[in-house]
């Protein structure tokens, strides 16, 4: 299973003269990081990496915010169309991305009064090649209020129960008896969100157009057809777009399984 | 909620009303009806992007499965490293397509690459790879195997222990044989779980763009091309947004009519 990272990292700690031998060699002779220091220096991968990183704690944060609050809504509250609203959620989930992705991406171009756009978003490119247009799209989240009202209906009703005798508003209940409750639900949530905009590749694929905007995976790949024969910056690129997630993974391994579980067996 | 409609709904909305006109972005929108659709049926790259995707599903799925299912029941048991061998399955879930998709290329190389030497190690002849027209959607199919085995192998695990221990005492204590409970006990069982990950699987094989996109683009000679693939390039590269929605539109209908063909396949219920 691991023999595909072994060979990344093989290879991108290989100086030149060893990368195109045949046999190839699955133990490199020496060790060499010169391959990473023209990673850094001859394209923007820092720029990369700071860009996917914001765009991952912001993603995040948008997303355990939205999700908790409406997953606990569906859950808890009442409130007419309660049932109707969330099968139609439900439904969006199973629309592919690519059918949206394209009207989404007008929708980006045309927003109007940015990025040069007038009242009716035309003659600029409104929000494209922006942190907006890079993060606000994905903050839809059907999967994340899913796990969440799930979650907040396994909690014991008396719990709430007690908070409104106790005369507690329901934003009162919210955040100080089912939010803090709610803490290996909010941690599973995250791993998938660091997970999910750390390899996001289509949408910055399509939104972003100067090499500033790139995100990682995006930057890996535009990096490798730039340095199509060099295999030994392309694999030490690879290797550095690959290590926070295998970090973040083993961080939370525990919450990965159980978080994909969770969904199978409800789903 | 508002930004899931604004998102999510609207945009269907819109994407039926752009498959049917004849937007490109550099001239304005009009109306051509239902003549995009005309035009893809009649398009035989859409039709071999779509075969393409059809024999990338029916690669990778039901050997997936076999696979993740044969670890899951292996690992069914508690026992010391359990978890760690569980994370090394995990790992390439988590790892990018995109970093994968490169470093798999180029154990594919034909010349240096990795896979040709591990080939050349059992007596096997050297191989195009992603080269060659007869294999590279193998190659891909391959590359994708590997990477989502994790995948359906946590949720078999986890219907795996949703049987209770007791089932397999009495089918000891009644003299079944291991293979026995498995076929008798275990896979009717296991059946709500196996259906999901087969739906949930389908649909994602179908939009499979990433590992195509960086491989091999499409190539050699269409052989690899997907039907989002196809899109993309429409869309993105010829700039004929109506036209591409239109595919995308099509492609959401067969993703759907296939589910609606697996829950009705499946239907049959579990006698317990």
């Amino acid at each position: 299973m691991l023999v595909p990272f072994w060979w990344m990292v093989a290879t991108s700690v290989k100086p030149d003269d060893q990368l195109f031998v045949y046999p190839p060699e699955w133990i490199p002779r020496s060790v060499d990081f010169r391959h990473y220091a023209r990673v850094l220096s001859v394209s923007n991968f820092g720029r990369y990496v700071l860009n996917s990183f914001i765009l991952v704690v912001v993603h995040t944060l948008t997303y355990l915010a939205l999700a908790s609050v409406a997953g606990y809504a569906f859950a808890r509250l009442r409130f007419p169309g309660r049932e109707t609203l969330f099968i139609v959620l439900l439904a969006t989930m199973m629309i592919p991305q690519q059918v949206t992705m394209i009207p989404v991406f007008l929708m980006i171009k045309g927003v109007p009064f940015f990025g040069g756009n007038d009242l009716y978003g035309e003659g600029g490119i409104g929000w494209m090649n922006s942190w907006w247009g890079l993060i606000v799209p994905s903050m839809v989240a059907p999967f994340g209020i899913f796990l969440m009202r799930q979650f907040f209906q396994t909690l014991p009703v008396e719990l709430e129960d007690a908070g409104r005798i106790d005369g507690a508003s329901e934003f009162a209940i919210f955040g100080q008896i089912m939010l803090p409750l709610a803490g290996p639900a909010l941690v599973t949530l995250s791993l998938f969100s660091f997970d999910a905009g750390w390899s996001s590749f289509l949408w910055p694929l399509l939104i972003t157009t100067t090499d500033e905007m790139r995100t990682i995976q995006l930057g890996l790949m535009i990096f490798r057809n730039q340095f199509l024969v060099e295999w030994g910056p392309a694999m030490a690129g690879a290797t550095l777009a690959t290590i926070p997630s295998i970090l973040i993974f083993i961080a939370g391994q525990r919450y990965f399984v159980r978080g994909i579980a969770m969904t199978g067996l409800k789903g | 909620m508002l930004l899931i409609a604004l998102f999510t709904i609207w945009p269907v909305v819109m994407a039926l009303y752009l498959s049917l006109t004849n937007y490109d972005v550099l001239s304005r929108q009009d109306w051509v009806g239902f003549s995009n659709y005309q035009k893809l049926w009649n398009n035989e790259l859409f039709w071999r992007s779509l075969e393409n995707t059809a024999i990338y599903a029916f690669g990778t799925i039901p050997v997936r499965m076999a696979i993740a299912l044969a670890v899951a029941v292996a690992l069914n048991r508690s026992f010391r490293g359990r978890s760690i061998l569980l994370s090394l399955y995990y790992v390439p879930v988590v790892t990018a397509t995109v970093a994968i998709a490169i470093v798999w290329q180029e154990m594919y190389d034909p010349n240096y690459g990795a896979m040709n030497h591990i080939l050349s190690l059992v007596g096997l002849p050297r191989i195009g790879w992603l080269g060659d027209p007869k294999w590279a959607m193998f190659s891909i199919i391959l590359t994708s195997v590997w990477r989502n085995i994790g995948t359906s192998l946590v949720i078999f695990l986890a219907g795996l222990q949703g049987i209770p221990e007791q089932y397999y005492e009495a089918a000891q204590i009644d003299g079944a044989g291991r293979w026995h409970q498995f076929i008798h006990l275990t896979w009717p069982l296991l059946q709500p779980t196996t259906f999901f990950i087969f739906v949930t699987s389908t649909i994602a094989a179908f939009q499979v763009f990433e590992q195509v996109l960086v491989m091999t683009n499409g190539g050699p000679a269409n052989a690899t091309t997907t039907v989002v693939h196809q899109v993309y390039n429409t869309a993105f590269q010829s700039l004929q947004m109506g036209y591409a929605s239109a595919m995308a539109f099509a492609l959401f209908l067969v993703i759907l009519s296939i589910s609606m063909i697996n829950v009705r396949l499946f239907r049959s219920d579990v006698q317990y």
